[in-house]
């Protein structure tokens, strides 16, 4: 495996550079002489930080011809995501007149997969410009990788087997190629095709399971948003959720009352708990929940929402955004967590502005678990999904 | 940003040290591409042209275009209604891939026939949600001093040079993490004076950022309204741009990012304003022409003239010659006298548009959504619709008019059209 290694890096980058600056370049070896400029690149930073060294770097890698690509995309494992993008960048320009691709070695970086996600898919597209037959058997084993570009094509594959079986009239044999789709399927559209194909064939499909919404809540309000001040005013549930205490709202005191969704993307509208003709206007209200997680470990709590809001995790802040009615969709947005073994609190604060517009009433969210891959992560104790006998599957 | 993101920035700040050693030791030589980029602003080297009034003035549209107008079309690697860039000999485009639309793209291509010279991806590093009718590549780039700049609606802002080297980039939502539109943004950024002034406004962090055009850091960044605008900057000195927002114009000096004067009376947040002959039309109540070429220190700019009946839709107005002209949002294109706003005469075109449209200084080419390229003379009395071609293809784009032809893209295909 083709590896980044920091401390020689480090090492490389300081001894280079000072036999460069003495004037004798030619007893920097190739490979540490690559490895500093790698490194050089890597350091990029907030604010344009290391750009100057970056672009020095960068020209030195891409004099170099194509057979260090392998090693450029090693450095791609762990780097920032600016750094990803000049890594990413000299890739391109090394994989054109540069020489011969090396393919053996692109296919076992492919084949590797602890290595970059999105390197491992420049690595696959490389080998599909150069021969489509062998990118295709490739990507055939690949339903379940976790580069989610790669698993997309595999899972395209696999929707369209089964819809080749149930155009031939092959039903039972098309719901299980659609099942085996799904179960691999991350990206909201395809999950959305298999869904429909599905259901389709009289099959149903427990969407918000697939997607771990979160369909359980306690909601709390209205409180004052006048003028949008709301949004930075730290009413009591951000201090402490008590369900049981009454707090002072906007028109005296709210309490805390159960909201539960049964709509199959998760959507959790307000509006319905705090009825008022043409929907309430310039208020805020909280909505809470908890999740019984089996293990502590990294995740995403992902987000939709055309609203202004913020989000506490475990009582910490995680992000906030004061944007309305701009548009909404699943996993708008990705907040990073780390879960913690046993129960874990999460608490929206869900803002409504002035606007009168008849697309302005939307006072809702849809709110997930999953992995940073975009699978769904259930808690241990999720109940069963809210059947919905009569809901509109709308996203 | 992620904390994981942080954590991988904070090592990358620790090597930093040994990186600019290295720096300091091998700087880049001039690419012999941008070795030839004149200072001379004969392409099309931002929205709006050479000038910033719709015009290129040493182009010539065709007289009349028929089916062999067509001169060649490429297929892109991706959507975008960015505009296309003519510089240095080459014509460089921004595009967006992908089910999420965030693999980013520049693709350099020879004018001449289209063929790809190199081509860069990136991937976006800010979130890619905006209205199905945008896209990620929104912004048209811009150039300046042999570097070009590309920005995107996720905030990455490229700079490359013509031989496709990468000089510096930056993620602005990974600076400022509410810098974002779900709307998508659409500012094309400007660059002059050694700086690229990019406005990344919004409803929430909002800012206009003066960017040193050899690195990328800031060189000033200024709070700008809360409010989605996707308006680009105008300039009007080489030291002095306008910054258009709902509040009205900024006069913003490039060296530090201090406003030098403001016009205060609102402004639109899409079509943007166009300068020619040191008058700056505003869509602001239809259009005010403002005569911004020697403003006074402390003083306002001189309000020339208002006119409701001048009044751009998507599309931004254009200045030629002695005339302004807009194309409302009921497809009528509009010609008002550029000194007194006097309406002159109307003439009703097949839209919808969105792309702005451009003029040689004799015929303008309007390019309706649809695909349909219409070219009207502007030379005589009245309006004449002369020639039109349908390319039969969405058209969002701001065509770019340079030495060669008429360059149009879609979200499929770029198109040279010329005699």
């Amino acid at each position: 495996m083709p590896t980044f290694d920091r401390r020689a890096a480090r090492r490389g980058a300081v001894v280079a550079a000072i036999l460069v600056a003495a004037g004798l370049p030619s007893l920097a070896e190739e490979p540490a002489r690559l490895a500093e400029q790698l490194a050089a690149i890597r350091a990029v930073g907030r604010e344009g930080a290391g750009n100057a060294a970056a672009a020095a770097a960068w020209r030195a890698v891409v004099q170099g011809d194509a057979a260090r690509i392998p090693a450029v995309l090693a450095a791609m494992d762990g780097a920032n995501p600016l750094a990803a993008n000049w890594l990413s960048a000299a890739v391109d320009a090394l994989a054109t007149g540069h020489g011969p691709v090396p393919l053996d070695g692109l296919r076992a970086f492919l084949a590797d997969v602890r290595h970059d996600p999105h390197a491992r898919r420049l690595a696959y597209e490389m080998i599909r410009d150069r021969d489509r037959t062998a990118a295709d058997g490739l990507i055939a084993a690949m339903l379940d990788d976790p580069s989610g570009e790669l698993r997309r094509d595999a899972v395209q594959r696999a929707i369209d087997a089964a819809a080749g079986l149930k155009k031939d009239g092959r039903k039972d044999e098309a719901i299980a190629g659609y099942r085996t789709a799904l179960v691999a399927a991350r990206d909201v559209d395809q999950i959305k095709a298999v869904d429909s194909a599905l259901t389709g064939l009289g099959e149903s499909v427990d969407l918000p399971r697939q997607f771990g919404f979160l369909m359980h809540w306690q909601v709390i309000g209205p409180f004052d948003n006048k003028a949008g001040r709301g949004f930075a005013t730290g009413y009591p549930p951000e201090e402490r959720v008590d369900l049981a205490a009454p707090v002072a709202g906007r028109d005296g005191p709210v309490s805390w009352k159960p909201l539960v969704t049964a709509d199959a993307y998760g959507m959790v509208d307000l509006n319905p708990a705090y009825p008022a003709e043409g929907g309430l206007k310039e208020v805020l209200a909280y909505a809470f929940t908890e999740y019984e997680a089996a293990e502590a470990r990294d995740a995403e709590l992902r987000l939709g929402c055309k609203n202004a809001w913020k989000i506490w995790h475990n009582g910490r802040l995680l992000f906030g955004r004061d944007e309305y009615h701009r548009g909404m969709k699943i996993d708008q947005y990705q907040l990073p967590i780390r879960l913690e073994r046993g129960r874990n609190t999460i608490l929206v604060k869900l803002c409504q502005d002035d606007q009168k517009q008849e697309w302005t009433k939307e006072w809702q969210f849809q709110l997930r678990v999953c992995d940073a891959a975009g699978t769904a992560l259930l808690a241990v104790d999720r109940p069963p999904s809210p059947a919905a006998p009569n809901a509109e599957k709308k996203p | 940003m992620t904390p994981s993101m942080k954590a991988a920035m904070n090592r990358g700040a620790r090597l930093a040290a040994c990186a600019g050693l290295l720096a300091a030791c091998s700087l880049p030589a001039a690419p012999a591409a941008a070795q030839q980029v004149a200072a001379s602003q004969s392409g099309w080297p931002r929205f709006l042209g050479p000038q910033g009034d719709g015009v290129a003035s040493t182009a010539s549209l065709p007289a009349e275009l028929t089916a062999d107008s067509r001169r060649w079309s490429v297929d892109l690697p991706g959507r975008g209604l960015s505009g296309v860039l003519v510089a240095a000999g080459r014509l460089v485009v921004t595009c967006s891939s992908g089910p999420e639309q965030s693999r980013l793209h520049v693709v350099c291509l020879d004018p001449a026939d289209g063929r790809t010279l190199w081509h860069r991806q990136f991937r976006a590093t800010g979130r890619t949600m905006c209205h199905a009718k945008t896209s990620v590549a929104a912004a048209t780039p811009c150039t300046d001093a042999g570097r070009i700049y590309a920005a995107f609606s996720s905030n990455d802002v490229v700079c490359l040079d013509f031989d496709g080297n990468l000089l510096w980039l930056r993620g602005i939502t990974s600076d400022y993490a509410n810098v974002s539109n779900s709307l998508g943004m659409a500012s094309s950024p400007v660059a002059t004076d050694g700086t690229l002034v990019l406005q990344v406004e919004n409803d929430s962090e909002s800012y206009a950022l003066g960017l040193d055009g050899a690195t990328g850091a800031n060189r000033w960044k200024l709070d700008r309204p809360k409010a989605a605008n996707w308006t680009s900057p105008a300039v009007l000195r080489p030291d002095l741009v306008a910054l258009q927002s709902k509040t009205g114009i900024d006069a913003v000096r490039v060296a530090d990012g201090s406003v030098a004067w403001s016009y205060g009376d609102g402004a639109s947040t899409i079509p943007s304003s166009c300068l020619h002959a040191g008058v700056l039309c505003v869509p602001s109540h239809g259009i005010t022409a403002l005569a911004v070429e020697a403003v006074a220190a402390g003083a306002q700019p001189k309000q020339l003239w208002r006119s409701n009946r001048l009044s751009p839709g998507t599309a931004s107005p254009i200045a030629v010659g002695d005339t302004v002209l807009a194309i409302s949002k009921g497809d009528v294109l509009t010609a008002g006298s550029l000194a007194t706003g006097e309406r002159l005469w109307q003439l009703r075109v097949e839209g919808p548009f969105t792309a702005t449209p451009v003029s040689d200084g004799r015929l303008v080419a309007c390019v309706s959504e649809k695909g349909l390229v219409q070219l009207v003379d502007i030379t005589g009395a009245e309006p004449k619709l002369v020639s039109s071609l349908d390319l039969g293809d969405e058209i969002l784009a701001s065509p770019a008019l340079a030495d060669g032809g008429l360059y149009l893209r879609s979200n499929t295909k770029l198109y040279k059209l010329g005699r």
